[in-house]
């Protein structure tokens, strides 16, 4: 696949990714301000997942717009980071465990504040079209990342309860940070003509603004671990399969229907 | 999304007044100006309006979980944005009507308390499921278009606080029927299985969305007190025939039938008449024995549970908050 349009599924697919798991909280957030916050989130995440997989489809040129992309690609084609798409409840398998609203969070955290490094780096894409997406997916961002510090603050710093789940859910999705940042050739490929941007590049910058929040919250960073995930190359996680068969499952049932 | 006939349960009979108070606030009601908040009002006044605005809030909240069923399986990006956004918006509506409860001195603590025990009421339409994908477009074209029916009168209603929800509710409803609506007009222009869709989801949605508007007026004992309140400004079957009425020509321009065999223009009324409607399901289905009335509770209740931790985690950060703010301060 062209390396272009590999890069902008990986933006897109990771939006879309974490923008259905977070649609999974509506109706059921742990109070009604929340699960409006939660909706309205994963509806800016599903917006940005439209544009860069509609100018990925362009690209192509050959003929698959957004729905095709999201509705019609298998598992391994899908580029979204394996952090995104991990169970609302944490990484355990099967499905009796419920949603923690904690996990959640610190997974907004995490990703929200890779996203926000990358929307500012962006910016000044020779894609143009991108840099766009990137200005408009920036401002979107620090409103979501800050709603996520807000309550990784509140949840780590408020009860023993609480402070345990969030630690949890650190210990928990830290090693799937290290995708976020591992050296890869495409990435490589992108940056050196000035599309993309390295992952390394984005680190200090998340470092920081991870680590200010987790010190308030009191939560403390764990081990460092060697192990990456590889959901941007289409190798995902056991829990992967599920999301993309309930979201698939209605367009696919009728193939070239109009909705 | 709308309450049922807020006259269910019992109100007094409004009594002459009696003291300088309640002949001002008749008076007001008399003259149609709004009763704030901070006005003198009788305490069964205030009851009936808690009862309704609460039902009403609690049926936004409940009315999100039909519909949420089927946000992370639309079938486009589209439709999912759309949708998530509609159901967004329902939980606002439960936000500005549970305020607009506080003002006559309930908190949302109380009325959550009152839903999840069981006494409180929500709309019984959420008690049908969402089978298909159809029942989006059904619940946004029917059910908030009979919502919205009931809807516009409350905008006019005596309370201040209700009328100017609704008057923002109502904005946002009639968007939602038209996307309701535009759902319906795809999945009718569509493929065969589209078409049988949207008919299937017609049929099982008709009966309960005419039942929504409540009792029929001969039956409806406590309407005459809300109205001489200024809480409800139009009868229960007038507003059904007014739905019927516009809904007919749309199911025609959709090419769908509408379930009722005995659906028939009447020139001599100049309104359509309709076959006999089932009113012991309806009272089966608000006395709690619908299709998802014990998994809707539960759910509801299931969701706060869980959240409990949440909750107390972020009081206890803004005590501890305060207490370090005490202390730099002292």
């Amino acid at each position: 696949m062209n390396p272009h349009i590999e890069y902008l599924l990986r933006l897109g697919d990771s939006s879309l990714v974490l923008g259905q798991r977070l649609a999974e909280w509506t109706g059921h957030g742990p109070v009604l301000e929340e699960d409006i916050a939660l909706t309205n989130i994963a509806l800016d995440l599903v917006g940005q997942a439209r544009l860069l997989l509609t100018h990925a489809g362009r690209l192509e040129g050959a003929g698959r717009d957004e729905d095709a992309l999201a509705y019609f690609r298998d598992t391994a084609e899908f580029r979204n980071f394996t952090l995104c798409e991990l169970p609302n409840s944490g990484i355990e398998r099967g499905r009796a465990h419920g949603a923690c609203y904690g996990f959640t969070v610190v997974r907004n955290l995490l990703f929200f504040a890779w996203q926000a490094q990358c929307w500012g780096a962006l910016t000044d894409s020779a894609d143009r079209d991108l840099a766009a997406i990137a200005a408009k997916s920036a401002k979107e961002t620090a409103y979501h990342l800050r709603h996520a510090a807000d309550w990784v603050v509140r949840l780590g710093d408020g009860t023993a309860d609480s402070h345990a789940r969030c630690q949890r859910a650190l210990d928990q999705l830290m090693p799937y940070c290290n995708e976020l940042f591992a050296a890869d050739a495409l990435e490589e490929d992108l940056a050196a003509r000035g599309i993309g941007v390295r992952g390394a590049d984005l680190k200090a910058g998340w470092d920081a603004q991870v680590r200010a929040v987790l010190e308030e919250a009191t939560l403390t960073l764990p081990a460092a671990c060697a192990f990456t995930s590889a959901g941007r190359r289409g190798q995902h996680s056991e829990h992967f399969e599920y999301l993309l068969a309930e979201m698939q499952s209605l367009a696919r049932a009728h193939p070239g229907a109009q909705w | 999304m709308y309450t049922q006939a807020m006259d269910l349960a019992g109100a007094p009979t409004l009594a002459p007044a009696s003291t300088p108070e309640e002949a001002a606030f008749n008076a007001r009601i008399a003259a149609d100006r709004k009763v704030e908040p901070r006005d003198w009002m009788p305490e069964a006044y205030r009851k009936t309006l808690v009862r309704q605005i609460s039902q009403h809030a609690h049926s936004e909240v409940v009315g999100m979980l039909p519909e949420g069923n089927w946000i992370t399986r639309a079938p486009s990006l589209k439709r999912k944005a759309i949708l998530m956004a509609k159901v967004q918006d329902e939980g606002g509506h439960g936000l500005y009507l549970y305020a607009a409860a506080e003002t006559l001195g309930v908190s949302r603590d109380q009325m959550l308390e009152a839903l999840h025990a069981g006494r409180a009421k929500y709309s019984s339409i959420f008690n049908y499921p969402t089978l298909t994908w159809a029942d989006m477009g059904a619940i946004g074209w029917l059910v908030d278009g009979a919502a919205i029916m009931n809807q516009i009168p409350l905008c006019r209603c005596s309370y201040g606080p209700y009328a100017r929800a609704m008057i923002r509710i109502c904005k946002e409803e009639s968007f939602h029927q038209r996307q309701g609506f535009d759902i319906m007009l795809a999945l009718s222009r569509g493929t065969t299985a589209q078409k049988a869709m949207a008919q299937d989801a017609l049929n099982r949605w008709w009966w309960p969305v005419v039942q929504m508007f409540g009792p029929p007026d001969k039956d409806s004992v406590h309407s005459g007190q809300s109205a001489a309140w200024g809480i409800k400004r139009i009868s229960n079957d007038d507003l059904r025939q007014k739905f019927i009425d516009a809904t007919v020509p749309q199911a025609e321009l959709l090419g769908l039938t509408i379930p009722d065999p005995q659906l028939k223009w009447n020139a001599e009324r100049g309104h359509y008449d309709i076959g006999p409607i089932d009113w012991d399901e309806f009272w089966r289905v608000v006395g709690g024995e619908g299709p998802c009335n014990r998994e809707r509770l539960a759910t509801r209740v299931e969701a706060h549970e869980a959240g409990a931790w949440v909750r107390e985690a972020a009081l206890a950060h803004a005590r501890k908050q305060g207490a370090r703010a005490r202390k730099r301060a002292a």
